[in-house]
Formats: structure tokens, sequence, C-alpha cells
């Protein structure tokens, strides 16, 4: 078998059926295999949305992404996508060509140091320079990819490698001596976890991305339930529980929901699960729930005590610790707190002013139509807060955004790697007008895989997050934001692609639109929605504030 | 809750790390402590008894924060196998320095010469106006022979950084 064959059956032997990729010179002898070898092959038009499409497709299924591309401007434009999961913690394993390896180091034509420039945003990568080396690193790769807290990991193949004469002798199991890591909680911590969660009279659950990926919701709503202890999500922690569920206090952090954010100010227990305390969800970090003590259970030890100090650390598997504190959970008596966190919720809830046509009111619109049960992926901007905001996830896996890196141009490609995954699935990217263009060329890897995708543009003309920050900190001084005059004709453009176009200027035309765009299985659907230009999103922690003191307007 | 601040307690540490022996491994090392800003004093790689692993011995300047991160950090690195703080630890360290001295007359020469005996260094080249000496040390040691051969008029110091290893009946 030649180094490419190797790699193929690899790959089947690892349950993969779909890769999202790039031809180029240093992956010929692979795709001339791919060819006709039964995996999908999904041609995108630009590399970075076959890194985003294979995370996309990861977080949609809980399986490993592949994405593959050429050597040198190939693998750089996966850059972006590779530390957008790197961030997000998805497992992708992403094979580039590399030139052969007698040119290594020569600057040979479409050479780059590939391993070199990937080595911060990837879990691990391998260069291969022998290809009986290959089966055990295939293996490698997606054990490490998919075990532990997840991550994106390279292969880079040289096309000798790919070329060369080897036996596909692939090993039973995975021996790494240096990664082993921690599922199990440690008993005696779990003990002293218990011990305080029992005794704690004002606790919140912090439920992050790790919920998600370790598919954790059952055992933390068994334990909130059974505990009474309400939970706030991250960004990447919605759908850990329908956002409406009795416990469920929404988003915390910088545009999160002031009942989370005051819950967890008068907290005097902070449960946190699979999250790591990103600046945007503790605002100021010296007054962050100043009173609480800190539970935090969480795979990677390098994330416990690394932004707060962290009172009893549990290094496991969410799902397996929670399961393990389920053992133990019994009701508490926390009605006080629950009462004074419905008073809050009551006295604030998140809202805006109902007239013309809002963003918020389409996705509240989008949420109403499709049950919350959508898969929603975003761009980053306005678009992703309002969404976290105002669509009502039911369930874990249907949120799709780049929460770490905050990508713009992730929305779109991660979209059609979802669909891809769920092809039953109505799958729906929530877009602003400046995002959308970052990956618009994907619009041709959707219509000709017949992906019907709805890309729902929240069109306000502005780079609408960055001008929020100008008009309120910067003197509404609109440095390069504006997008007026020189945008694109978004139905024109859809339609040139052979894409399904349409443009709504009012909420009367809002439900039909979306109706229509809903009802299209065989094209993505493209909706411009001519929304409130200099509409912001509230409440809102100013950089450097405590969680307390949101504001909720213009000063 | 207090934030996890580092503070000013910047402590040598010198930190063994059992790691893979394969190419690539030094840059990812490198790389965690670049990334995030961390200097390191100095570092010492080869193979061990074992040729599938080399040891690394870095000593790196840090609170209790900083080593605790970076103690972290290098265990998550697929390619690590054991991280040791020997700081903590009864241990014996050394390092080896090469150092060429100003002598170009016969009264420095001698003085030299009797640092040399009394720090059981070595002269391992002799020219007309310079001693170049073999100096192996624990860290105190070391220092010490260097500020006094600084007098004569330091040419050039080549040092290896220091190894250190845990004591048998170590805490």
């Amino acid at each position: 078998m030649t180094g490419s064959e190797i790699l193929i059956e690899g790959l089947k032997r690892e349950g993969v059926e779909v890769i999202f990729g790039y031809p180029g010179g240093s992956v010929l002898p692979l795709c001339d295999h791919l060819y006709d070898c039964g995996l999908r092959f999904i041609l995108v038009r630009h590399e970075q949305g076959a890194a985003h499409a294979a995370d996309g497709y990861a977080r949609a299924s809980g399986r490993v992404g592949v994405c593959l591309a050429t050597s040198g401007p190939g693998a750089t434009n996966l850059v972006t996508g590779i530390a957008t999961a790197y961030m997000d913690s998805i497992p992708v394993v992403a094979i580039t060509g590399q030139v052969a390896t007698h040119l290594i180091g020569n600057d040979a034509f479409q050479e780059v140091d590939t391993t070199g420039i990937t080595r911060p945003i990837t879990k691990h990568n391998y260069l291969v320079k022998d290809v009986r080396d290959l089966p055990r690193i295939i293996k490698e790769a997606f054990h490490i990819a998919s075990t532990g807290r997840p991550g994106p990991v390279l292969i880079d193949l040289p096309v000798d490698v790919q070329r060369a004469e080897g036996k596909p002798l692939f090993p039973e199991k995975v021996e790494i001596r240096s990664y082993r890591p921690t599922y199990q909680g440690h008993p005696l911590q779990l003990e002293k976890a218990w011990k305080t969660i029992r005794q704690a009279r004002q606790p919140v659950i912090m439920a992050g991305g790790g919920i998600i990926l370790a598919d954790a919701s059952e055992p933390l709503r068994a334990f909130a339930e059974k505990t009474s202890i309400p939970v706030t999500f991250t960004l990447m922690g919605l759908g850990s529980l329908p956002v409406n569920h009795p416990l469920s206090l929404g988003m915390l952090g910088m545009h999160g929901t002031r009942y989370a954010n005051y819950a967890v100010m008068e907290s005097d227990l902070l449960i946190a699960m699979g999250c790591r305390f990103d600046d945007r969800v503790t605002g100021k970090l010296d007054q962050f729930a100043p009173r609480a003590k800190i539970i935090h259970i969480d795979i990677d030890p390098s994330a416990i005590s690394k932004n707060v100090e962290v009172d009893i650390p549990i290094v496991g598997h969410v799902k397996k610790v929670l399961e393990q504190l389920n053992e133990v959970a019994e009701p508490i008596p926390l009605k006080e707190w629950l009462d004074k966190i419905n008073q809050w919720k009551k006295q604030y809830p998140i809202s805006y002013e109902r007239n013309g046509l809002k963003p918020q009111k389409v996705i509240e619109e989008i949420s109403r139509l499709t049950d919350g049960e959508a898969i929603i992926c975003t761009e980053v901007g306005q678009n992703q807060m309002w969404t976290a905001q105002f669509y009502q996830f039911q369930k874990p896996r249907t949120l799709i955004t780049s929460g770490g890196l905050g990508t713009m141009g992730f929305g779109f490609p991660s979209a059609i790697g979802a669909q891809v995954a769920r092809p039953e699935a109505t799958v729906i990217d929530i877009a602003g007008d400046g995002s959308i263009q970052m990956n618009i060329q994907e619009l041709a890897t959707a219509v000709a895989n017949r992906l019907p995708v709805k890309v729902i543009i929240l069109n306000n003309c502005y780079l609408g997050m960055v001008r929020q920050w100008q008009q309120l900190f910067y003197k509404r001084r609109y440095a390069f934001t504006c997008l007026e005059g020189t945008q694109p004709d978004f139905v024109k453009l859809a339609e040139a692609y052979g894409a399904v176009g349409l443009r709504i200027k009012t909420v009367e035309e809002l439900e039909p639109a979306l109706k229509k765009a809903l009802a299209e299985r065989e094209r993505p659907v493209l909706v411009d929605c001519r929304v409130e230009p200099e509409e912001n999103v509230f409440p809102m922690v100013p950089a450097g504030a405590s969680l307390d003191e949101m504001i909720d307007g213009l000063a | 809750m207090k934030a996890n601040k580092s503070g000013n307690n910047q402590q040598p540490h010198i930190i063994s790390v059992a790691v893979e022996n394969r190419f690539g491994v030094l840059a990812r090392i490198a790389g965690l402590f670049s990334a995030r800003g961390y200097n390191i004093d100095s570092l010492c790689v080869a193979e061990t008894e074992d040729p599938t692993i080399s040891l690394m011995t870095i000593v790196v300047k840090g609170d209790e924060k900083i080593l605790e991160q970076i103690y972290k950090q290098l265990n998550k690195l697929v390619d690590v196998i054991k991280v040791q703080d020997i700081t903590g630890q009864e241990f014996i360290d050394r390092e080896l320095v090469l150092v060429k001295v100003h002598a170009a007359n016969s009264t420095s020469r001698l003085e030299i010469m009797q640092l040399v005996s009394i720090f059981r260094a070595r002269v391992v080249d002799v020219g007309k106006k310079t001693l170049t000496l073999e100096v192996v040390g624990s860290s105190p040691k070391v220092k010490a022979i260097l500020e006094l051969l600084r007098s004569f008029g330091i040419r050039e110091i080549v040092r290896t950084g220091r190894i250190a290893i845990g004591r048998e009946f170590g805490k």
C-alpha cells in the first residue's frame, strides 16, 4: 500500500465518512486515491472554509471532523480554522500536504513550516517522515483529538511519503505513555465538594462548553433538579439545559442576563463545570463572585486556578464527575435563594424596544418558528450575542459559535459542516453583513452539495459590535465600521451562486420570508434582513467593570 | 474570591522534564515558555539511560502561580512524560563553566592558579595572554569563583547551565 492508501484506510478505520478539503500540488497522490475510495469529499472554495466546516461537523455530531489542504498557502489558510477549533476544544484532524522530504527546509515551491506554524494552536501535530510511522500516527491523532480536553491535531504528510510503499500495520490500541487524561473525579475531592454544596445557601452552577463536549446534559439536569441549584451558562455552554428551564439563568458575562450576573455576584458557592473563566465571563477579575467559594470541575488541570483561585478542584470528565455527584446528591433547602432569583428574573428580563425590524425580533421569530430546536451557527459580533440572548436553545450541540477565538466568517462554513453531519436538521447561520462576506465563497460549496443551509443576515450596514463600542467609548467616531453604500446586493449574489435570495425590510415581511426559507430543502437560502442600523446589544458589562455594573442603554 | 495574580516572589526553580526523544519537542517546550512570556534562565537537554527519553533541566524564575502554570502546561504537552520541580526536594546541582581569564603577567597567573586550587577547578588551556579554566560546581561555588576572577578581566565565558538530580534520601 502507498502512504495515501494507508491514510485513507486509517481514516476509514476511525469511522470517518466525510472530508472537507481543497486539492493542490502536494496532495495530488492523496487526492487521486480519495477520488474513488468511497469517502465523501466536500470541495470547499477556500481552505479556511474546510477547517470551519470540519469544526461545525464535529460540534454538531460529536465526532471528529476532518479537513484537508495542500502545503504552503493551503496549510496557512487552515490556520484560522484550526485556531478556532483549538480555542473551543473541538476535535478536528487536519491533514496537510508537504513538499517532498528531501526538499523540506529548502524554501521549495509552496513550502511552509506547517508543524511550526500550527504548534501553538493544535493539541498535537505530526510531520510524517517515514511511511512506517503513518498507521500509528493516524490512530494517535484521532485518539488525542477526541479524548481528554479535545482539540485539533494536524498531520503534515510530505508528498513522497504519500507515494511511498508501506504496510498498513495499524496498532490495536493507542499507547502513549505521556498522555493519560484523568476521567474519574478523585473521591476525596468529590466528598469535599458535596459537603460544601450541601451547606451552601446561595449556590450557582456555571455550565461551560465542557458540558456539551462531554455530552453531560442529562446528568447536569439530574443534578440541578435534584439539588434545585440554578444554572447559568457560558456562551459555549448554551444548550446544556433548555434556556426556559425553571432553573436556567441564561447566559452570564459581558452580554449575559442581569439575573445571571447578579446571582453569580451574590452567590456563596459557584460550581463551575467545563469552563475556563474567560475574561468575557468574569468581568473585572478581582471583583468576580466576591463571596463565593469555587468548585471547579474540568478535565484540563491547567484550566484550574489559571484565572481565579479555586477552593475545590476536581479534575475529571464532567459527565463522569456529575454521575459520581448524582450518587450522593440530595435536595438542598434553597427556597429563599430561588425566590430572590425569580424576583430578579421578573424585574430584569432580557428585552428590547419593540419597534421596526429589530435584529432581536428576527431571532425571536426564528426561535419561535423552529421551536428552539434548529442548529444555530453564528458569526461573531452583535449577531452572535443577540442569538445567545434571544434564541431559546433547548438541546446541546445546537449552538455552533466561535466562542474563544471569535472568528468572523466562522458561521457559514461551520453551518455547511453541521448540515453535512445532520442532513435532516434545520441548520441556520445567523450572520452579520460584515461576517458573511468573510467566507461568502462557500455559497458555491452549499449549492454544489445541495445543502439547504439558511443564512439570515442581520444587515445593519455596519460592523455592528465594533460600531457599538465606538458609539459608547470612542465618541461615536465610526472608524472603518460603516459599510453603507459599498455593500453587494445579497439577493443577487445568492442568485448568482444558484442559491435562493430573499430580502425583507419590515416586520410584516419577516414571518413569511422565514417560513419560505425554512421550507427550502434543496438549496441554500440567504435572507437579507434590513434591520435597525444602530441597535445595540444590552445589557452590557463595559470592559474592566465588574459583572454587577451592567449598563442598559446609552448614558 | 481572589483573582489569580502573580506576585513578586521570583525564586529560581530547577525543573526536570522527561520528554520523548523526538524532533520538535524542544520547540514545543520553548514555545510554551515564550508564548506566555516566561523567561528561561538556562536549559540543558540530553538523552537519558533510556534512548527514547530526553531529560531537560530548565531553570526558570517565577512565583508559585507561574510555576504552577508552567508545571501544568508542561504536563499538558503530549510529548512530556514527567515534570518535577527539583527545588522542592533535597538535590545536587552542578554546572560546567569554561572561562577565559586575562593573565598576561606572572602575578596574576599565580593568583589565578591559587584560586584554581582552592575551588578545585582546572586549567585547560594556557596562552600568552590568557588562561582558560574549567569550573565544575554548584551554583554558589560557580558564582563565587566567577566573582573573584572578574578582577583579572574575564574575556569569555561559556556555561552549560545547571543540571540537577534529587537525592535518594530527599524530602
